[in-house]
């Protein structure tokens, strides 16, 4: 009998996978309670390199077209259909759901990217307007995603609820430091396997495992970081204190569905910033 | 009196092309924010003692003006004696600075005025178009000046401005202003009308004045008062700005006249608050800013004789002209 | 010499009350705990105000709460709208008394108050009356939602103006309000009182009460409010930022600015100048999206210079009153104090500063407009937002130095471009963090355009269909 080779999980930061800096690992058990893998658990430090990653890959991304980035979004479905037998199995594993429950958040995972791949050359048609002043001026409002996101995805799901969290920051633009569910981490680190064979610029997604009660008063209160999803965290009230130091955008737990195939574009508006600017019209 | 160099001014020898490339180096103008700032000041409140100062100046810096085909020795003598006696009623209302009439009126003007200080102003070079070869237009200029013309208006060549051919421009004011020098070495002071309405944006008013400045003229003037457009604040405010910007770069310091439209005392004392808020003090004086204007007289001295009075003044109160 | 002779405004345009209420419910309040309003002019006290409690806040929180459940959330959206549009009229009607009380309470001067601040009050009620019957269009699909009730703190450098960015979006979404003016400029706030009155705006629908921080801090975390809108400094609005952490209160912040106005060298430089005088001097410089950080291309930077020099010797400061005057009194000893001490800081650490000769009348709060030059990104000067009539100048030499050097800062109010070349303008607007970029003109405001700002500006949008959705929530 052959013996299987097995993965090592690790982090995924600015394109790459490195282990944790901190050299720390936890154990992850499936759903029975057995042992599965050891998963590299992020530090501080790993916070603070996704964080510069992040930042530094974000106006590239930014400055892509709607269209390059509509595609890159589709071309991450693309991938996950791929391997959707691997994330059934792992979802399986991890959570004990049938294999059509596994199927069914696969499905929606990939929905999620295509429903989130159409939007990203929409957002301003449907949510930016000319405004009709009073004066002899051009005057738009557009979106422009708000920066660097730091996003804590639902302890209660393993792809799809990550994959939600993911979508909306990034289909504007945004980059994002994704802090996954504690105990359900395996897809996430085969998301991120997904992620870096889909022409997405390293460091736009970065995927930390670990604790989020440990890691989020780092990003909370990390002063390059412009805003903060909650959805994930047992002590939102307090990280978003934290947040208010330099008045992050503040997703709160609960605000949005994770589940769907379909997200919100409130979710993404959340995230995003309008900008109006006015010209004289005159010869 | 000082004089530039043109070719240092443009930065090289004369020619169409150096003169495109200078006027097209000028910044542009920005038509909203320039409006902007003219409603502006023209909200300025001018009261009591400023608005008598104001008045006054007014008159002085008139060039009470004339242009209609049906002139006659007879309504021309009329002008120039309501510019000796503004007001019979109030003999320290101050005198208009120039008649203003076509070259062929200007030894009736002269006539009436006798020795009277008022200057005699003439338009000439085919106004109000200008559509005539040079010869004519100087020929036009020494008939005024020989006539006893104490300052001339003439029109630019607009059609040339327009097809970008500056050179003739410019040299045609260098003509007018040799042809404006007298038999004793004298010289008829020149004005030169842009005809701004026509010349229609702001960026080629701009340039119009700088065209006309370089060739050295004492005035820069709007208008003829003879097309849709004629002299408005933001225009009047731009020239300023120009013969500001110039008298920074040369020491030159060169009027401005705007004409045609401007009716009354209100108007007038907002040209004013422009003149000071923007060329400066050093501008408010006749030798530097004039107005072009017909009916505008008898407003100021109605809004004068309220000042004196205390009541308001009615039309049968002031000479009609 | 052509020297402007004095031409006051009346005074007699508007009479004050000896002291004030709050307005709650309807009614005013019987005066308690009052301080007194000066005039920042003269220093002359205005009228008494009551400085808000515990029990005051709460019983115009309930004032409101009763009105959005008994009256103002029963109404149909036209309805409302009519309300809001009666208003309007009111205040065009009696734009110039508010203009003088604005003008007398603020320090502000009268042509401000009465061709930008009133105008742009009766024009804001009149933009939002007529979304209050098209709630459906404002982009959260059908039947949407307003939060309830609303408590609003404004600040003292456009008092009714940011009471009308607050108020009329508010009630045309359906909700009711409670609103604080800040301590310094209440006056203009009580008259409004009076206006709800007249237009027989239904009772409790609008509440005003008076008084300092503590007031506003009891408003914020009064458990029966279902959102807070403030406009003030960024340091408050991270005090109410933690304040409401962990709850279900919604925010609209509209905090503090440090623009960048960013001359090329091919910009129409005598509108940049304007633009420039316009940006920084306007008010005081008591405005958050002041264009404070002058950033000049190198090889304009002397005629630039030159020319913003000849324009500020033109600007008249002095009696706020006088129709002729462009720079009036600053709002607060307590503002002068900090103008003047950052100032000094920027001197110290080497920028060198420059005012215009302008006579600096005895009594009240003032400032001459301010140069300061020789300073670069890492000066006091550069970096903190000083709330007056003070501009700081750098240069620069490549657009992306520019950029670079204009988003460098916590901020993300505003920011100002002026250039002639389109393609430029299109691209320094996509790179410039700010919620508004002002191209080829400066500080220009209107209902219809969302104002706002990124990063420590705040978040929320006011103005336009975004402000709107401020106080609009989806109906699933």
């Amino acid at each position: 009998m052959r013996l299987e080779v097995k993965k090592t999980y690790k982090l995924f930061i600015g394109g790459k996978f490195p282990r944790s800096e901190s050299g720390r690992i936890y154990k992850v058990n499936n759903h029975k309670g057995e042992f599965l893998a050891n998963v590299a658990k992020a530090s501080r430090k790993d916070v603070r390199d996704s964080v510069v990653v992040a930042r530094s890959a974000q106006s590239g991304w930014a400055s892509a077209t709607p269209y390059n980035r509509g595609q890159v979004l589709y071309r991450i479905a693309e991938m996950l259909e791929g391997r959707r037998e691997q994330f059934v199995a792992e979802i399986r594993e991890l959570t004990g759901k049938s294999e059509k429950q596994a199927n069914q958040e696969v499905d929606s995972a990939i929905d999620s990217w295509v429903w989130h791949a159409g939007w990203t050359d929409k957002i301003d048609a449907v949510a930016g307007n000319m405004n009709p002043v009073a004066g002899p001026f051009f005057n738009i409002s557009t979106n422009q995603p708000t920066g660097v996101v730091a996003a804590f995805a639902p302890q209660d799901s393993s792809l799809v609820g990550l994959v939600n969290t993911i979508a909306p920051a990034i289909v504007s633009g945004n980059s994002i430091i994704a802090i996954t569910s504690e105990t359900l981490p395996i897809c996430a680190v085969t998301l991120a396997e997904v992620l870096e064979t889909s022409d997405l610029p390293g460091g736009v997604v970065n995927i930390l495992t670990g604790n989020a009660s440990e890691l989020g008063s780092w990003l909370a209160s990390h002063m390059d970081v412009n805003a903060i999803d909650l959805e994930g965290t047992s002590n939102a009230a307090e990280l978003e204190m934290l947040a208010a130091e330099n008045l992050k955008r503040v997703i709160r737990k609960g605000g949005y569905s994770r589940t769907g195939a379909k997200g919100s574009l409130q979710h993404i508006l959340d995230l995003m910033e309008t900008k109006t600017v006015w010209h004289p019209k005159g010869h | 009196m000082p004089t530039i160099d043109p070719e240092a001014v443009v930065g090289s020898r004369i020619t169409n092309q150096s003169l495109s490339r200078w006027l097209h180096s000028l910044p542009g103008v920005d038509k909203v924010g320039l409006e902007a700032r003219t409603a502006s000041l023209g909200t300025r409140s001018i009261k009591t003692d400023s608005k008598a100062w104001a008045l006054d100046m007014a008159i002085k810096m008139m060039d009470l003006t004339t242009l209609e085909g049906a002139d006659t020795k007879e309504r021309v003598r009329s002008l120039c004696l309501k510019a000796i006696t503004p007001d019979p009623t109030d003999l320290t209302t101050p005198q208009p600075a120039a008649i203003c009439v076509y070259g062929d009126m200007v030894k009736h003007a002269k006539e009436a005025l006798g020795k009277n200080k008022i200057h005699v102003a003439a338009v000439a070079t085919a106004f109000p178009s200008g559509r005539a070869s040079l010869p004519v237009k100087i020929a036009d200029t020494k008939d005024a000046v020989n006539a006893g013309a104490d300052e001339i208006d003439m029109v630019i060549d607009r059609g040339a401005f327009l097809s970008g051919n500056y050179l003739e421009v410019y040299k045609q004011i260098l003509a007018v202003k040799a042809a404006c020098l007298r038999k004793d070495g004298t010289r008829a002071h020149l004005k030169v009308i842009l005809e701004t309405g026509e010349l229609e944006t702001y960026d080629n008013i701009r340039r119009a004045s700088y065209l006309a400045m370089l060739a050295g003229p004492d005035f820069i003037k709007t208008s003829t008062g003879k097309v849709s457009i004629n002299a408005t604040l933001p225009i009047t405010l731009l020239m300023l700005q120009a013969v500001k910007d110039w008298f920074d770069q040369t020491k030159i310091q060169i009027g401005v006249k705007p004409a045609g439209g401007i009716r009354t005392a209100k108007d007038a004392i907002k040209y004013l608050v422009v003149v000071k808020e923007t060329a400066g003090e050093e501008w408010l004086t006749p030798k530097y800013f004039r107005f072009g204007a017909s009916s505008l007289l008898n407003d100021v001295l109605m809004q004068r004789q309220k000042l004196t009075t205390g009541h308001y003044s009615g039309r049968d109160y002031v000479s009609v002209d | 010499m052509f020297d402007y002779s004095p031409a006051p405004e009346s005074k007699d345009l508007v009479k004050f009350q000896a002291s004030y209420g709050h307005f709650i419910g309807g009614k005013f309040t019987k005066p308690a705990n009052t301080f007194s309003t000066i005039n920042p002019a003269t220093e002359q006290v205005l009228a008494e105000i009551s400085h808000g409690t515990a029990k005051d806040v709460d019983s115009a929180v309930k004032a409101a709460r009763t009105a959005y459940e008994k009256t103002w959330s029963k109404l149909d959206g036209a309805t409302r709208g009519k309300y809001l549009y009666r208003i309007a009229r009111i205040i065009q009607e009696r734009s110039r008394e508010l203009a003088v009380a604005e003008t007398l309470n603020n320090g502000k001067p009268i042509k401000e108050t009465r061709d930008v601040d009133i105008p742009l009050v009766a024009s804001w009620f009149f933009y939002y009356a007529g979304w209050a019957d098209k709630l459906d269009y404002a982009g959260l699909g059908a039947n949407p939602k307003a939060h309830g009730v609303v408590s609003q703190i404004v600040p003292w450098n456009f008092p009714l103006m940011m009471l009308a960015w607050k108020i009329a979006p508010a009630l045309a979404a359906g909700n009711t309000v409670v609103l604080k003016p800040a301590e310094t400029t209440p006056l203009t706030a009580l008259l409004f009182a009076e206006i709800c009155q007249q237009a027989e705006l239904p009772d409790g629908v609008v509440n005003i009460v008076t008084g300092f921080g503590d007031t506003g801090a009891m408003m914020v975390g009064h458990p029966d409010v279902n959102k807070i809108a403030f406009t003030g400094s960024t340091d408050v609005g991270r005090i109410i930022a933690k304040q409401i952490a962990g709850t279900d209160k919604k925010a609209t912040l509209e905090l503090g600015g440090k623009a960048a106005n960013i001359v090329f060298e091919d910009a129409a430089l005598d509108q940049a100048v304007e633009g420039i005088v316009n940006g920084i001097f306007f008010n005081q410089g008591h405005v958050c999206c002041a264009g404070s950080r002058l950033l000049v291309q190198e090889s304009v930077q002397d005629v630039v210079i030159k020319k913003l020099k000849a324009r500020m010797e033109n600007i008249r400061l002095g009696d706020p009153m006088d129709k002729n005057t462009d720079i009036g009194a600053i709002n607060s000893k307590e503002q002068l104090t900090k103008i003047d001490r950052l100032v000094k800081q920027g001197i110290k650490e080497g920028g060198q500063a420059w005012a215009p000769s302008c006579a600096i009348p005895k009594n009240g709060f003032w400032y001459a407009p301010t140069i300061i030059t020789g300073v670069s990104p890492a000066n006091t000067v550069v970096r903190e937002e000083i709330f007056g009539p003070v501009l700081s100048v750098m240069t620069f030499r490549t657009p992306a130095e520019a950029v670079a050097k204009a988003n460098n800062s916590q901020y993300g109010l505003s920011a100002g471009v002026w250039t002639e070349k389109g393609s430029r303008i299109l691209k320094m607007a996509d790179q410039l963090n700010a919620g508004v970029v002002w191209a080829n003109t400066f500080n220009q405001f209107d209902p219809a355009s969302p104002f706002g700002g990124f990063k420590e500006s705040g978040y929320g949008r006011e103005g336009g269909r975004h402000g709107l959705l401020s106080y609009l929530k989806g109906s699933n």
